[in-house]
């Protein structure tokens, strides 16, 4: 059934499923635009706002994005990797990468534990920042709304991103790329470096202004 | 292509975007009836406010309320009628089924570019339909809020009760996420997959109104997707994106926010809607008059430019919202820098038909339809694109009458017009003209009784959505123009079975059709009917543009395919 056609000389050399994943990209970025600005709108409309580092655990999350820095890294050496049809190196980077995105995913859902179980310090934050209450909800007022919503929504992409790695790892365990093959690696490794890039903007966001 | 394929592989889990676009038009016309239906229900409530429903409108739905469409009824009816004929039968039959059906046959290429997304694309939208169904089961019934469900209205707090709102939600969604597929197919498939000769400036233009559909599918689509989840979280998980003042226990947020994203997606969908009709008027227009499309680089250009205008000028749905005047007028010139290359488009349909050799097949006089139903739809636009007329006009039923004229009228047209030209080559047998002439005409006459005179009531002041207009003095006197409206639309809704009936006899009965009934000269008609899964036993080289009809160095005939080079054929 796969066609390869002449006329499609568009876009230059890219194949036709990497068209398709930047396509992607530009249509997940827009949904994130749409919730970033739109917290930020509410926050500037709003007429009081936490300081980032009361209530969040900057620190720790400043590790998070550093780590998930480094899977990008690792991403690239994958595709170093199988480009140079070195498969042992193609593996173990995938598995980094999939291991530090598990980790990202591990100190996320320990940062939602802690916030939603909730302990006296976190209610001193939260009374400091005018909340009530010693737990951190998404109905805790706008702002953690903003936060969860966000953080949940990019969440949800690393952990697609890692199923998504996960697939192609097993397929490159048993060896179905190499150095004539290996577009499907690369429009992974777009996806993820995708998600990277987003984190830092939530980050920035969330975190530290 | 394995020719001794599985019973759910071939008709239900198909991977062939015949069969997918097959599958999206019967989808679509089953919500087109429902939609439909409950059209006839808002308007039996308008004419006749509060009298039980005659058994013919199904009154026995309405059993518990002794009869009558009660308030909260009312609500669900003219909300779901809104969602369903957008999302569930205009989306499904023009962008689903002839999105599916005509852009790989038309630009000569074997399938869609992902096949298996295009599957899950409709399964999505299936599941998304099952969603919206089941929220009619619901113990406080469905969705009640609008089709724009704005918040307040469409929250927990202060808004109407029930979940048939976060079913609402759901189902969107979901169609949002088979639309998003949907258009990354089309715009790659249109990018990456035609066929050898087949330039830009080559394809048909019912091929290049799918496309730029698609592509402002996939730009605004994840917007509203945005604006979808944060509506749910406000439902599920309690936060305040969208609720203020003293409905916000900490702080809030803002319900104009939500207006804001759902417009910008909202306004490009009105657009969304309606370039395919535009697309396919175009194309459908050389055809029958039997000469090159008028202007057809600049026909396309003019469309590519509305695309974008369409992106900047969602503030004029907001008039009334308190927005700065300066923001107003802005929104507004932009809005009516439309009307020139709509214009220019228009006019080259117009000049199409000039001098050409008229033949009125039935395909013909649809699209001759949709040229005066989008000239009335359109003109009327202008007055509520401008503040000071819409400040008046706003919320009016003047506003249902226009957007009806150019979403109903020319999108319902539209879609007649390309059921009726494709029918051939999808089923393989011909429509009974006779029937389709009757039908055409009953509709044609009933569709502009009943929408020209909501723009009249709507001018006298006649709010929409307003349950029971008999309570308000001032529409008392119009209460008679509101009788005929639901009678023109009891004949409108009556006439659509002669073309259900006639569409489902002659799948079976109709005369079977020759390859070209309609002599045309783009890539579809080159192929015999049943066309194979795969399409094209060899792909096809283009050679010329789709609209040589009547070309003087072709002998013997007016039209050349598509596939055949001018010098040698004839």
């Amino acid at each position: 059934m796969n066609q390869t056609l002449a006329a499609g000389k568009s876009f230059g050399t890219a194949t036709t499923g990497k068209l398709a994943m930047w396509l992607f990209l530009v249509m997940d970025a827009l949904t994130f635009i749409t919730i970033l600005i739109g917290g930020i709108a509410l926050r500037n409309a709003a007429p009081s706002w936490p300081q980032a580092d009361v209530i969040l655990n900057v620190p720790l999350t400043a590790f998070n994005t550093f780590l998930l820095i480094c899977t990008s890294f690792t991403m690239v050496m994958a595709l170093n990797g199988v480009q140079r049809n070195d498969q042992k190196s193609l593996v173990k980077y995938l598995g980094l990468t999939i291991l530090g995105g598990v980790v990202f995913l591990g100190i996320q859902v320990y940062e939602y534990y802690h916030f939603i179980a909730g302990n006296e310090s976190l209610g001193a934050a939260l009374s400091a920042s005018g909340f009530s209450g010693d737990k951190f909800l998404p109905s805790t007022g706008m702002y953690g709304a903003v936060f969860y919503t966000t953080t949940s929504f990019h969440g949800l992409h690393v952990l697609s991103g890692v199923i998504y790695l996960f697939v192609i790892f097993l397929q490159a365990k048993n060896g179905i790329y190499g150095s004539d093959n290996f577009d499907r690696v690369e429009i992974a490794g777009l996806f993820w470096h995708f998600v990277d890039l987003i984190w830092i903007l939530v980050f920035t966001i969330i975190y530290l202004l | 292509m394995s020719e001794h394929q599985s019973v759910w592989r071939k008709y239900i889990f198909s991977l062939d975007h015949k069969m997918i676009g097959k599958q999206y038009l019967f989808l679509g016309i089953f919500f087109l009836l429902f939609g439909g239906f409950q059209a006839l229900l808002i308007r039996w409530q308008l004419a006749y406010p509060e009298q039980p429903v005659p058994w013919w409108l199904l009154g026995f739905l309405f059993k518990g309320s002794g009869g009558i469409i009660d308030p909260d009824m009312y609500n669900q009816l003219f909300t779901m009628h809104g969602t369903i004929m957008i999302f569930w039968a205009i989306t499904p039959i023009l962008i689903g089924a002839f999105g599916n059906y005509v852009i790989p046959l038309q630009i000569g290429a074997r399938d869609m570019a992902f096949p298996t997304l295009n599957m899950l694309s409709f399964w999505t939208m299936f599941l998304a339909s099952i969603v919206l169904l089941a929220s009619y089961f619901l113990p406080d019934g469905t969705a009640a809020g609008g089709w724009t469900s704005y918040p307040p209205l469409s929250l927990e707090e202060g808004g109407i009760p029930g979940h048939g709102q976060t079913y609402w939600t759901l189902a969107l969604t979901l169609a949002g996420t088979s639309t998003m597929m949907g258009a990354i197919n089309y715009v790659i498939t249109v990018i990456r997959m035609r066929a050898p000769g087949m330039t830009y400036f080559k394809m048909p233009l019912s091929v290049w109104g799918l496309w730029l559909t698609s592509i402002l599918n996939a730009i605004f689509v994840p917007v509203i997707a945005a604006g979808l989840i944060m509506l749910l979280l406000d439902r599920l998980l309690g936060t305040q994106f969208f609720l203020a003042g003293r409905l916000a226990a900490g702080g809030g947020g803002d319900p104009l926010l939500y207006q804001h994203v759902f417009w910008i997606f909202g306004h490009p969908e009105v657009y969304i809607l309606i370039l395919p009709v535009w697309g396919i008027v175009s194309e459908l227009l050389s055809v029958f008059s039997r000469k090159p499309a008028f202007g057809y680089k600049v026909t396309a250009i003019c469309m590519c430019t509305i695309v974008v205008l369409s992106s900047i000028v969602w503030g004029h749905h907001m008039y009334t919202t308190g927005m700065s005047p300066l923001l107003g007028k802005s929104f507004m010139f932009l809005t009516l820098l439309i009307s020139i290359p709509s214009s220019i488009f228009f006019f080259n349909w117009l000049l199409t038909l000039w001098k050409g050799s008229l033949h009125f097949k039935t395909p013909m006089l649809y699209t001759m339809a949709v040229i005066w139903v989008f000239a009335i739809g359109g003109l009327t636009g202008l007055y509520n694109a401008t503040v000071t007329a819409d400040i008046y006009l706003h919320d009016t039923m003047f506003v249902v009458g226009h957007f009806h004229y150019t979403m109903a009228a020319s999108v319902l047209f539209g879609g007649y017009a390309a059921i009726s030209y494709w029918y051939p080559k999808m089923f393989g047998r011909m429509m009974n003209p006779l029937m389709n002439r009757i039908h055409f005409w009953g509709t044609f006459i009933s569709l502009n009784l009943v929408f020209f005179n909501m723009m009249v009531l709507g001018y006298a002041g006649h709010h929409r959505r307003i349950y029971n207009p008999a309570e308000y003095d001032f529409i008392k006197p119009l209460m008679g123009l509101n009788e005929f409206i639901t009678y023109a639309a009891i004949v409108l809704g009556a006439f659509q079975f002669i073309y259900l009936f006639n569409f489902t006899w002659s799948m079976f009965k109709g005369p079977i059709a020759e390859k070209n009934p309609w002599k045309s000269n783009t890539l579809e008609w080159t192929v015999d009917y049943p066309v194979p899964h795969g399409n094209f036993a060899e792909i096809p080289q283009v050679y010329n543009g789709p609209n040589e009809y009547s070309n003087p160095k072709v002998k013997g005939q007016d039209w050349v395919p598509q596939s055949v080079q001018i010098e040698s054929a004839g």
